[in-house]
């Protein structure tokens, strides 16, 4: 097991270095200089421009920056801001709380609500339950993330006017008035993520319990005599649940970049807000950054999934 | 006693159990109504159109105006107003109709949509073709490749590729829609064939060691005409199921990318750019954005119905 774990460990860094890799290449191949706002003002003369160009090391080829950029992350720095003018770690550190908690409680609400729905759906196949939860499940995953956003705001919002159409980011939490008020604004970013999370692990929660339904070992558990609840929670679901803890653990990344456009469609000002500003300022160190972050969350999700399954599945052996 | 009866073909049978599935039948039909709205509504719209804006006093510049000129017809006396005889799904913040912009934006979100499914499976059906056939290192390189894919994050990476080439395309292309177009499907088509790879490559493992390929082999059949005749078709019911549900989400990708800004330029109304620029008046003009959002959602929804259909029906071993 520890062999396993230490060779997936071992795949995973070169995939982070390709990647990152592929990240920088796209960028320094693209076309679009990151001091073309330098060449438009009068005051910055040709020879200003190449020296800062030079200072910058602008001037040499993408392999050689490459490198360079790399040396200097792993030493903790991550670079300048072109826009804002700051270190982007601490640009990072600004805007990743905000991402964090949205993120984080749209993911925890998402299993919460979707376990029992795929129990339930599986046990009471075809049952009114199951052909609603189904249903919901497949409008859920046929709508644009922002446009449930859209909806959300418009019944939400500016009909019913429960919660604040954008997010407030100078709102502080002191005492339990603000926290309402945080909550509140939290509501609408977390339900468009909590809708698409839901029925994609629901249904896959049915799935997983329906493939173990007709297994040899839920038959004999109830010619036991044991109570259909205890064949269900005992035996079925923590077998079922080892898919699904795969897919939860895989599906982390993919939140993350719909934080992204949860992010922009209500103001929250975190790291998806802040990549898509950066990307339309030109602002590369940060855009590289935080595209490498997401790269990152990808992989680290990944080995979680495979180690998870490796501990949860005994029948899974890993031998080489 | 054997009575005269036509065989059952594979595809015969597929076709039974499609015509049971009661959603997917439904989605077919949402979807060859929309298609047929698309591709020949406009022929009787833009007449439409035109009776009407004649009739309402601001009438198009040209004597016969096409779709193209249509969507871009100003009426500054008709501004954000709902839903009506002369504009059926209502007009925007500049006056023009809805609908019209709605029937060509269909035309283009379905275009990328078909043409990044078609570049996506192409592309996986290939690399896992010649990844499962040949194995070995080649399967080996093509399969860290797949996986590398998928590591990658691929939002932000669509984003930044759009955002930063497409000055670039749109040069080389000399139209600003072409290019975009052209771009938009490399890119969506370009990060979702790995999945269609992986089933293929499976699908040719576990076969290609049996009898019928050996005998194939002994018999001096080349190696393309053996992955093309004898093994893909096996591999067929998957790659049909994972190209419906390709249209779907490809058409989600396109929405998204004009969502944040960085797809297609305003003046060519795609759903997803026209559910953007309706957002900013969701309070004075609801249906600016509810129109073509729920064109998106109808379309995918009836495309996710026909691929649960079709993986229903060409599942052999129902």
């Amino acid at each position: 097991m520890t062999h396993y774990i230490l060779r997936r460990i071992l795949i995973a860094i070169p995939t982070l270095l390709l990647i990152s890799m592929v990240i920088f290449a796209v960028l320094a191949l693209a076309p679009g200089d990151p001091l073309a706002e330098f060449a438009l003002n009068p005051a910055i003369p040709e020879a200003t421009r190449e020296l800062i160009r030079i200072q910058f090391g602008l001037d040499q080829p993408w392999p050689i920056r490459y490198l360079k950029w790399l040396i200097a992350l792993l030493r903790g720095d991550w670079g300048f801001s072109f826009a804002s003018k700051s270190p982007v770690i601490d640009l990072i550190w600004q805007r990743l709380p905000q991402t964090l908690v949205v993120v984080g409680s749209a993911h925890l609400i998402g299993i919460i609500l979707a376990i029992p729905i795929g129990i339930i759906s599986a046990i009471k196949q075809y049952s009114l339950f199951d052909t609603i939860a189904t249903m919901l499940a497949l409008i859920g995953l046929s709508l644009p993330s922002f446009f449930i956003g859209i909806i959300a705001m418009l019944v939400f919002a500016v009909n019913l006017k429960w919660f604040p159409l954008v997010y407030s980011t100078t709102l502080e939490v002191r005492d339990l008035a603000s926290l309402g008020q945080q909550v509140r604004q939290m509501f609408l970013p977390v339900l468009v993520l909590v809708v698409q999370q839901t029925g994609a692990i629901a249904r896959f929660m049915r799935a997983a319990m329906l493939d173990n339904l007709s297994q040899d070992y839920v038959r004999t558990a109830r010619a036991k005599g044991l109570r259909e609840w205890i064949v269900v929670l005992r035996h079925l679901l923590p077998n079922s649940l080892i898919p699904v803890v795969t897919l939860v653990a895989l599906s982390m990344p993919s939140i993350f970049s719909g934080a992204i456009i949860t992010e922009t469609l209500f103001r929250v000002n975190g790291i998806g807000a802040l990549l898509i500003s950066s990307i339309n300022t030109n602002d590369t160190p940060v855009v590289m950054a935080i595209t490498f972050i997401f790269a990152v969350l990808t992989v680290i999700f990944n080995l979680i999934a495979d180690i998870l399954y490796a501990i949860l599945d005994p029948r899974v052996r890993y031998v080489d | 006693m054997w009575t005269e009866r036509s065989p059952r073909s594979l595809m015969g049978d597929a076709w039974r159990r499609f015509r049971r599935h009661r959603p997917a039948l439904f989605g077919c039909a949402v979807l060859c109504a929309l298609l047929l709205t698309i591709t020949l509504g406009p022929f009787f719209y833009q007449r439409y159109l035109s009776y009407q804006l004649h009739a309402s006093g601001s009438p198009p510049r040209e004597a016969n105006p096409d779709l193209r000129s249509l969507i871009d017809h100003f009426d500054l006396r008709a501004i954000l107003k709902p839903p009506s005889m002369a504009h059926p799904f209502g007009s925007d913040d500049l006056g023009r109709d809805l609908l019209a912009r709605c029937l060509y934006g269909g035309r283009i979100s379905l275009a990328v949509g078909l043409a990044a499914m078609l570049m996506a499976i192409a592309l996986g059906t290939a690399i896992g073709a010649i990844a499962g056939f040949y194995g070995g290192v080649i399967d080996q390189i093509l399969m860290r490749l797949t996986d590398l894919f998928l590591a990658l994050p691929g939002i932000p990476i669509t984003l930044l590729i759009v955002y930063l080439f497409r000055e670039r395309v749109v040069g080389l292309l000399g139209s600003r829609e072409v290019g975009v177009f052209l771009l938009m499907v490399l890119v969506i088509g370009g990060f979702a064939w790995m999945s269609t790879a992986r089933i293929v490559r499976a699908t040719f493992l576990s076969l290609k060691e049996r009898e019928f390929i050996m005998a194939a082999l002994a018999l001096g059949v080349s190696h393309p005409a053996i992955i093309v005749r004898h093994l893909l078709p096996n591999a067929f019911g998957p790659i049909v199921v994972a190209a419906t549900l390709e249209v779907g989400s490809a058409i989600i990708a396109e929405s998204t990318i004009s969502f944040l800004g960085v797809g297609f330029s305003p003046d060519t109304p795609t759903w997803g750019r026209l559910v953007t620029d309706g957002s900013q008046y969701l309070q004075a003009a609801p249906w600016l954005a509810l129109f073509p959002g729920g064109l998106i959602f109808l379309t995918v929804l009836s495309i996710n119905f026909v691929g649960d259909g079709l993986r229903d029906a060409l599942d052999p071993r129902r």
